[in-house]
């Protein structure tokens, strides 16, 4: 694929972070391109959120190189990488549960101020997500863990992302929900042409969907591919995807 | 069958068991418990029998607010701080003492030019401006030099180095500008007010009020009782720039922001919040209310002269009174505040002690919620999740 590198809209090479002395990302590259659901499936402490993490500058690579539509933004903070529209919906949804539904999602649009703009994406937010404008008065802590999650997305939604950061939006929800949540990821993706990076250990879910896949495993980059090919590998369907 | 025998027995002894248990597990709430129910009795005797004296308790009771104000004013930098940081920022005392030291110099200024005189609002919203700024810029200098660089040690290592930059502050305007205590000049300002009982005669002739500098006999509820002005001043002032910071945090984006960091920096990052900013946003606040407290501190006839050490006192009643109304807590801060001042000024005559044993009582009263009630008298943390 000779074109790939000028195609990546979101662009990781070799980046390396560490807490403290431990090493949790060992040098991993990925790219996402514009338009694609890319996953990034491994277990446990495989090193998934950190590389989110990396790519938000919430903990900064000690090396390597991240880039966006070919600019650099390894050494941004993390704000400014936000304000590029690099946009993360954490893993276990981090809602301010002292904020009302309302505020959250207005925290979403932080770095907007096109006041016209951010009422018409709150209106979408909420023609996605009904449930949350019923609840809008309501503290961001009192709302069930599936509303947790939809605020979580709705919030993400409210900064406009270029490339929208999904870490576990699976994470602890009933079977029923799981289905849900993924079809609003493949929504936005389809329809809206949203840009994403998709962590999950739900993997099988996450390849369904999914354009390209990475595997990820102590901190390294094990496995990549179109995510059909990765559904039928032998390898990662033992690992991943076994029942 | 031994049972029935043992039976009644067995359940006194651990009955008493229980009862010595208990004890010891909490001699410090009863003992707590035991001073606050003879501080209550006592207070209650005192009234009955007139030993307190019904108007100097009424007329405390009004001075006790205007110190108050002052104290929550002050206390709200330390809750701010401690709601975003998780810190005691003991040089805050310092914050306030710049202010108003810095304050003494402009009202000076002003005066030399005849605005204290001519334009007495004026010269007075000029003195808290400057004293508010100098403030501000200590605080910031302070977060960035000291504070900032410690952010993720553990939380001790902050809190001594408050203490430290607290001593460096008082030395710092100590070897700057000397011991000496600077005064502040007697402030008047004239309004006339027609058909008015208590008013005394103004320059010029007419009855009127001399709001900052003036006292006055009053009776009220059938006590012969005199007044200041200026502490309804003061309460007013504080009142208005409390509820403008209400305001503040409640509906403004940077408020919903400052919010946001307290619950959690790394994920108000990733709502594109600029986390430093809004911790300098937080110390900005509080040191601009603490410059403006110790202008409206001095400016009250009797209170009136800065010295290097004029933080301390002050500062450490603040914080008292930001620990009584939950640290943390917002309108905590201002009701411990104004709750402080008042107690701190009724207690003399109402325990019948020497007002200059005042300081007893405050602290006293520190001891006594942190042993009670140590989330302070609104319970729960609200910057804190569980
Ligand atoms: N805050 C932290 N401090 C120290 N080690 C951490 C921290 N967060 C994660 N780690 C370690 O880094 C590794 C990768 O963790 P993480 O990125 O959270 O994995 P995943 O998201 O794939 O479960 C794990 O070994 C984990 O223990
Ligand atoms: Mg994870």
């Amino acid at each position: 694929m000779p074109d790939a590198a000028t195609d990546a809209l979101l662009r990781v090479e070799g980046i390396h972070t560490a807490y403290g002395q431990i090493l949790a990302v060992k040098g991993i590259s990925l790219e996402v391109r514009e338009g694609e659901i890319v996953t990034l499936i491994g277990g446990n402490g495989a090193g998934k959120t950190t590389t989110l993490n990396t790519i938000s500058a919430i903990t900064p690579a000690s090396q390597g190189c991240i880039t966006l539509g070919g600019e650099e933004i390894t050494h941004l903070r993390a704000h400014d990488i936000v304000k590029r529209g690099v946009i993360q919906v954490p893993e276990g949804r981090k809602i301010f549960g002292r904020l009302t539904v309302l505020e959250n999602l207005q925290m979403g649009a932080f770095t907007r101020n096109d006041e016209a703009g951010i009422t018409a994406d709150m209106e979408q937010v909420f023609a996605l997500f009904p449930r949350l404008q019923e609840r809008s008065s309501q503290y961001g802590g009192t709302l069930s863990g599936g509303e947790q999650q939809m605020l979580a997305i709705g919030r993400a939604l409210m900064a406009r992302p270029r490339v929208l950061l999904m870490d576990e939006p699976s994470m602890g929800l009933a079977p029923m929900l799981v289905q849900q949540i993924f079809n609003v990821i493949e929504t936005l993706n389809r329809e809206n042409n949203t840009t994403i990076l998709l962590v999950e250990q739900n993997a099988l879910y996450a390849l369904n969907i999914a354009d390209r896949g990475y595997v990820l495993q102590s901190g390294y980059i094990t496995h990549a591919g179109a995510a059909a090919d990765l559904r039928e590998d032998e390898a990662i369907i033992e690992a991943y995807l076994g029942v | 069958m031994a049972l029935p025998l043992t039976g009644p027995a067995g359940g006194n002894a651990i009955t008493f068991g229980r009862i010595r248990r208990y004890i010891a597990r909490n001699t410090l709430q009863i003992a707590g418990f035991i001073f606050l129910a003879v501080l209550i009795v006592s207070a209650v005797y005192n009234l009955a029998t007139g030993i307190a004296r019904p108007h100097t308790l009424l007329q405390n009771f009004f001075f006790g607010l205007s110190t108050g104000s002052i104290y929550a004013l002050i206390a709200l930098g330390y809750t701010l701080v401690y709601g975003i940081l998780f810190m005691i920022n003991f040089a805050h005392g310092e914050v306030f003492m710049a202010g108003g030291y810095i304050g003494y110099f402009a009202i000076i200024f002003a005066n030399d030019r005849g605005w204290l005189e001519q334009h007495t609002v004026f010269a007075l919203f000029f003195t808290i401006t400057i004293a508010a700024i100098f403030s501000v810029l200590i605080a910031v200098i302070l977060e960035r030099v000291a504070y900032r660089p410690l952010r993720g040690a553990p939380r001790l290592v902050p809190l001594i180095t408050a203490i430290g930059a607290s001593i460096a502050l008082q030395q710092l305007f100590l070897r700057l500008f000397g011991a000496d205590s600077r005064r502040y000049p007697n402030v008047h300002y004239y309004i006339e007010v027609p058909g008015c009982q208590v008013c005394k005669e103004i320059p010029g002739g007419a009855m009127g009020l001399d709001l900052v500098g003036g006292i006055y006999k009053v009776t009220l509820f059938g006590l012969d009782i005199r007044l200041r002005p200026i502490w309804f001043i003061v309460l007013f002032l504080a009142c208005s720039l409390m509820i403008a910071l209400w305001f503040y945090i409640q509906r403004t984006k940077r408020g919903k922001a400052m919010r946001a960091v307290a619950e959690d920096k790394n994920t108000a990052a990733l709502m594109g919040i600029d986390v430093d900013g809004i911790i300098v946003t937080t110390f900005v606040l509080g040191a601009a209310l603490a410059g403006a407290a110790a202008v409206l501190f001095l400016i009250i006839p009797g209170n009136g002269q800065a010295t290097p050490f004029i933080g301390f006192f002050p500062g450490i009643k603040a914080f008292t009174a930001a620990v009584l109304g939950g640290i943390g807590n917002i309108p905590g801060a201002a009701v411990g505040g104004l709750f402080l001042g008042v107690i701190e000024a009724v207690g003399p005559p109402l325990w019948n002690i020497d007002h200059q044993l005042k300081e007893i009582i405050v602290f006293g009263l520190l001891i006594l919620v942190l042993i009670l009630r140590p989330t302070g008298i609104f319970g729960e943390i609200l910057s804190k999740r569980a």
